[in-house]
């Protein structure tokens, strides 16, 4: 019989690159224990299964479907993505939530470019998700080396949120990504609840579009949308968050842009409501950085560029 | 010791020059309170905004102890010893009360010393500490935070600009007490913008400041009569209704 290795044995050792870009994407700490899958280079490099959480690979394309146990009860999985050699990587991930489960789900995806052609991840994301569950989904984009290939991230998230289930979605991305087009289809049944907390800056000539639509269809669904942005340099941001109101239902969509340099900002909103019950706000602004701000940090003593670094970094928390 | 000698500030008006404070000369000692009162209008904010930097001054010199500050930009004079509480205090999206006041402080600080200071200006620390000075805060909350930012760190000198402004009675008391230890332990001088005689009457110097100058500056005890002495035959149409406002 052969002797059972420990889990410290089992784990695979990871290079420094790859190791300093999960510390960027993964906020939570990716240890390579309980649920987890860590894509590299468009393969899945080691991967772990909790009790309650099964991770499967796909047979018929890239990716892996997650499935959750509603046993499963402020559980964690961690599902990175690191890319540090150029091409083009397209993966599929589904998820299966079940009823009553209460999961944080870690992905992102971090590019170390150091090539002269382009490195590209497309991370293609569904949750189904069951009644009376609770779901935080967090993800992180992120890039960085010198190479002169575009580091392009372009995910698509779609999202069915059942009866009672309040699904929280947090996606920052602070910098590197040359260009990145995100599509988000969100469904909410009755009851259900959304949070949805967007955070992105770009800077020199990168370009971001933030599509998202969010069909509100159960009677008292909720949705609440945050979206903060800064742009610097030359670089363009579009935002065209909807949300179509089909039952009786509340949503707030609230935009709010600093603009810098020479950026370009639009922002989009739509807001659609097909039933009479339908209450639905949007909020969007876009405009400089505060000027009474400044001075107010600069009576504590911090240079203009100090303060402006403050404003920023506290904006995008 | 603070010494301004001669300071004039004009603005640009549609093409026209116009003069906002003329020709204003004073000093505080250490450790002395100066209550700066007078018309709106007249040219107070304006007169703190030129000491902390946040205005350039088209004419005269500011000295603090003995060193020229007038080229001095804003963290430079915050560098040299002034602090500053803004009338209209900014808020800042995504920032904890707990945040602006470590900036304040210029480094980390403990939660003790953080709520100590928010209840030094009536405010119940455990529920403010982790809340953002944001929208959701009212006008006096942001007033009483404002203070805070302020009382986080020594100054040499700190210029209040109108501290009562949009503050309940009770919070107002503590805001007094606080104002009086700071000028008994004289390790501050204090500049204060106001108009309500209980602060007025706390200075050990007063300044009327009316149309861009100095009306008038003395002792506490000189001035107060002329003040309140003044206020009652102040405005003609009161003097023709001899004192009632509406002709009662």
């Amino acid at each position: 019989m052969e002797p059972k290795m420990s889990l410290e044995e089992q784990k695979i050792k990871l290079d420094k690159v790859t190791e300093d870009v999960l510390k960027m994407i993964d906020t939570y700490g990716f240890k390579q224990e309980g649920a987890y899958n860590l894509r590299l280079n468009g393969m899945a490099v080691c991967h772990g299964d909790s009790r309650h959480i099964n991770i499967i690979p796909k047979e018929d394309k890239p990716g892996i479907d997650i499935h959750i146990s509603g046993e499963a009860k402020g559980e964690m999985v961690h599902i990175p993505v690191v890319m540090s050699q150029e091409g083009i990587d397209v993966v599929y991930n589904d998820f299966y939530i079940e009823d009553g489960a209460d999961v944080t789900i870690i992905a992102g995806c971090g590019i170390h470019g150091e090539g002269c052609s382009e490195t590209r991840h497309d991370g293609i994301h569904a949750f189904h998700v069951g009644k009376n569950a609770n779901v935080k989904y967090v993800e992180n984009h992120y890039a960085e080396g010198d190479g002169s290939g575009k580091k392009v991230l372009n995910p698509v998230t779609k999202i069915y949120v059942g009866e009672n289930s309040v699904f929280t979605l947090e996606t920052t991305q602070i910098r590197g990504v040359d260009s990145t087009e995100r599509e988000n289809y969100i469904e909410l049944g009755e009851n259900a609840k959304l949070f949805v907390t967007e955070k992105l800056m770009t800077d020199e000539g990168q370009t971001a579009v933030s599509n998202m639509d969010v069909e509100l269809n159960g009677e008292n669904s909720s949705a609440r949308i945050v979206s903060r942005s800064v742009g610097k340099g030359t670089s363009k941001q579009v935002f065209h968050p909807r949300a179509i109101g089909n039952n009786s239902c509340h949503a707030h969509i609230q935009c709010d842009s600093i603009i810098m340099d020479h950026a370009e900002i639009s922002s989009i909103p739509e807001i659609d409501a097909r039933h009479v019950d339908a209450q639905i706000i949007h909020e969007a602004a876009i405009g400089r950085i505060n000027d009474e701000q400044l001075v107010k940090l600069r009576t504590f003593g911090m240079t203009e560029e100090e303060a402006e670094s403050v404003i920023i970094e506290s904006f995008l928390k | 010791m603070l010494t301004v000698e001669h300071l004039s500030y004009d603005v640009l008006e549609e093409g026209k020059q116009s003069e906002i404070l003329s020709d204003v000369s004073f000093s505080v000692n250490d450790g002395e309170m100066l209550v700066i009162t007078g018309p709106n209008g007249g040219g107070k904010s304006t007169l703190a905004k030129l000491l902390m930097g946040i205005y350039k001054p088209t004419a005269g010199k500011i000295c603090l102890d003995g060193k020229d500050i007038t080229d001095y930009s804003i963290d430079e004079r915050a560098k040299a010893g002034i602090g500053f509480a803004f009338q209209q205090p900014p808020r800042f999206k995504g920032m904890t009360v707990r945040r602006l006041l470590s900036l304040a402080a210029g480094g980390p600080m403990d939660e003790k010393t953080c709520c100590g200071l928010l209840s030094s200006v009536g405010l119940c620390a455990m529920e403010y500490i982790d809340r953002e000075v944001d929208a959701t805060l009212s006008g006096g909350e942001m007033k009483r935070i404002e203070i805070a930012t302020v009382l986080a760190k020594h100054h040499d000198l700190c210029v209040f600009d109108e501290p009562e402004a949009g503050i309940d009675l009770w919070s107002f008391s503590m805001l007094i007490k606080r104002f009086e230890q700071i000028h008994k332990e004289k390790k501050e001088s204090l500049i204060l913008i106001s108009h309500q005689e209980r602060i007025i009457r706390m200075a050990d110097r007063i300044m009327v400041i009316t149309d861009g100058k100095v009306e008038s500056i003395g002792a506490a005890e000189e001035i107060m009569p002329k003040l309140f002495g003044q206020e009652l035959d102040s405005c003609e149409c009161r003097r023709q209704k001899g004192g009632e406002l509406y002709g009662a």
